[in-house]
């Protein structure tokens, strides 16, 4: 017990908790293909929040599940590297991975009402979770369950472990998911929209709520809300079709973003009153998943696009140390 | 609580209704039940004593609550062709009917919940084929055509089973014991084919429905162990597959006539086919009343279950 009273202390090679390159997914069935996400590299530091922005279907949720390998394995087609501490997550053996999945790296869902097994108490889930990991009594998983409910700020956190998740409000059941995310102190969290479904001010509570609980823990959080990314995330990382086409610190980005597609993301958000406020005020729509242009995909959107953006998918391009841009308008360092 | 007592509520009027059902039912047939009572060459105040004695003087709807208030004490009347009292036949058919139908339900849940979690784990392979296939073989196949194709040929070719009875002639009461269950075989097998195959396309759909749900990738998410993942599916696939099998119990009570008669297995169905023949009509209302009241109830413990099992049911 001693030992997981901390967060996990994990590093790969380069001290980041994650390292992903050149993460490539694809969905074959024997109708189509769909390349869903094509050539993804970031990495998180520890204490860092990581926001993964970008319109529906640009590839956020295949992204994060496929760093804890949580894509079909029929139909889903992965390749590349991810580094979780120094857990080759891909090509990790299914007994290890089962020991890392939830211990080192765990994730919140969009949508807790179904995430959550609606036939079981939410204290059994989460207590389920600890004796899996710990070596400890059901008793005592049961004990860190309450302590795990008071600190998501549950009120009377007793009577609520033995609800069963329908009966439960939006808020408190995205609570009842953090606390079962937390339950084995993760060095890694993945959040997945973790506050799309609810209300404004519920969602301004639980963001709070993760900020002041997340401290020297990594945390991947995505969002297609430019608000809630303001809020929340040290750095930024636009998606879209698959890649990501800008990567920065939070405040730079947003003052000054390089790609136009962030550009478009932004200047349809008035400052100030960004929550809330949806990304779909881009001309035109996302591009067609099903093939694979060798060519920028924003380009049939793109104010600004040139012949060369159509011949060749742009190369990232350093515009300053911690920047990052995919365009080919954009000026190196 | 309140959920259960009114379900309970709920059931009376059905039971009820099935009772006018069963009641009416003799009157619904080919032959009109004073006929079936009275001797060919009667005199005419024979016929009248008969008509007074049996009630048959009186308006249709008096006779059904005389019949009914009986009815309700248990009293069916008396067998025209044994002389007993209708009761004492029915109950002791309905112990071995009840004896062959745990049996088969037990049986076909083991088999069916097992090619059901297969074939949903593997959907879409040979092996999911090949047991929706068996699935629906069983429940296309009838049962007293199976009866038949079993005793030919496990009794007569092969001659490892007895082929009719419940016990070797003279063998008295049945026992438990090798000599007793080589005979429960074969009708078992013979009334388990079309549980088993609505039991395992039950599973089959709602262990694949369950799969697709989100909570199973996030219990990969959590390091959940496979095994207990299954147990999480399960769990919730339960009360649907549960309730399909106590449906098939109940249908099991009253549908096995045929393969019954096949098997000379001296059960309800078996009685329903001889006082059908034999026009006996006290106890064809008789047992169908018994089999029906057992079916509502049959139900209504299956409501019950599942509401118990599955909380999100309410229970206000
Ligand atoms: N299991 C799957 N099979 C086939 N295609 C999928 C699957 N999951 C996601 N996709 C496709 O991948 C693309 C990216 O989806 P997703 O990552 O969910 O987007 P979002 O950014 O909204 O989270 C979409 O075109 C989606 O249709
Ligand atoms: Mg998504």
């Amino acid at each position: 017990m001693e030992a997981a009273e901390s967060t996990q202390t994990l590093a790969t090679g380069d001290g980041d908790l994650v390292r992903v390159s050149d993460l490539r997914v694809r969905f074959v069935t024997k109708e189509t293909t769909v390349y869903a996400v094509n050539g993804v590299d970031f990495s998180l530091a520890p204490g860092e929040v990581l926001g993964i922005l970008g319109e529906s279907g640009s590839g956020k949720t295949v992204t994060l599940r496929a760093l804890i390998r949580l894509l079909p394995e029929d139909r889903a087609q992965v390749s590349g590297r991810v580094l979780v501490g120094d857990n080759d997550m891909l090509r990790l053996p299914k007994g290890d991975l089962q020991s890392v999945r939830g211990r080192t790296i765990a994730m919140i869902f969009q949508e807790p009402m179904t995430a959550l097994d609606p036939v079981y108490t939410v204290g059994y889930q989460i207590a389920e979770t600890i004796v899996r990991h710990e070596s400890c009594s059901w008793r005592e998983a049961e004990a860190r369950a309450l302590d795990l409910f008071e600190q998501v700020q549950v009120p009377s956190p007793k009577q609520r472990l033995k609800s069963y998740p329908h009966e439960l409000s939006g808020g408190l059941r995205q609570r009842a998911m953090i606390a079962l995310a937390l339950s084995c102190r993760p060095g890694v969290l993945l959040a997945d929209e973790p506050t799309t479904a609810l209300d404004a001010t519920v969602q301004i509570q639980i963001l709070l709520l993760l900020r002041e609980l997340q401290k020297e823990m990594g945390v991947i959080f995505v969002t297609h809300d430019m608000g809630v990314a303001g809020e929340i995330a040290d750095r930024l990382a636009i998606m879209y079709a698959g890649r990501l086409v800008e990567t920065g610190p939070v405040t730079q980005v947003m003052r000054e973003p390089l790609h136009p597609y962030t550009k478009g993301l932004l200047s349809s958000t008035v400052h100030g009153s960004m929550r809330g406020q949806r990304l779909q005020t881009i001309e035109g729509s996302p591009p067609n998943l099903e093939e694979l242009p060798d060519a920028c995909s924003f380009a049939p959107r793109c104010p600004h696009v040139r012949e060369a953006c159509r011949e060749a998918v742009p190369e990232p391009v350093q515009a300053a140390p911690e920047r990052m841009a995919r365009c080919i308008l954009v000026n190196p360092a | 609580m309140d959920y259960i007592l009114r379900r309970i509520l709920y059931a009376i009027p059905i039971a009820l209704g099935v009772t006018v059902i069963v009641f009416s039912l003799v009157y619904m047939g080919p032959v009109d039940p004073l006929t079936a009572v009275t001797p060919d060459d009667a005199e005419p105040h024979v016929i009248e004593m008969i008509k007074k004695q049996y009630g048959f003087d009186k308006p249709i709807p008096v006779q059904y609550l005389i019949w009914l208030k009986r009815a309700l004490m248990g009293d069916f009347g008396v067998s025209l062709q044994s002389n007993r009292p209708v009761i004492e036949e029915v109950i002791p058919a309905l112990r071995k009917t009840m004896m062959l139908a745990m049996v088969a339900t037990g049986l076909a849940f083991s088999v069916a919940f097992v090619l059901g979690v297969l074939a949903a784990y593997h959907n879409g392979t040979w092996m999911d084929r090949i047991f929706t296939g068996t699935a629906v073989i069983g429940v296309s196949v009838p049962n007293y055509w199976l009866s038949i194709v079993l005793v030919v040929i496990f009794a007569v070719e092969l001659n490892w089973l007895p082929a009719v009875g419940m016990g070797p002639r003279g063998s008295g009461e049945w026992e438990w014991d090798l000599v007793h269950i080589r005979y429960l075989i074969l009708p078992v097998i013979a009334v388990s084919a079309i549980p088993v195959g609505i039991i395992t396309r039950t599973t089959r759909a709602c262990v694949l429905e369950m799969l697709s749900q989100e909570f199973v990738p996030a219990l990969h998410s959590k390091g959940i162990t496979s095994v207990r993942v299954l147990v999480h599916v399960v769990r919730n696939a339960a009360p649907t597959v549960l309730a399909a099998t106590g449906i098939q119990f109940g249908h099991l009570l009253g549908g096995s006539i045929l393969v019954e008669t096949v098997f000379v297995w001296p059960g309800t169905g078996y009685l329903l086919n001889e006082s059908i023949f034999r026009r006996d009509f006290p106890v064809l209302q008789g047992t169908i009343a018994v089999l029906a009241i057992f079916f509502v109830l049959i139900n209504l413990i299956v409501d019950i279950v599942q509401t118990w099992l599955d909380p999100r049911i309410k229970r206000g």
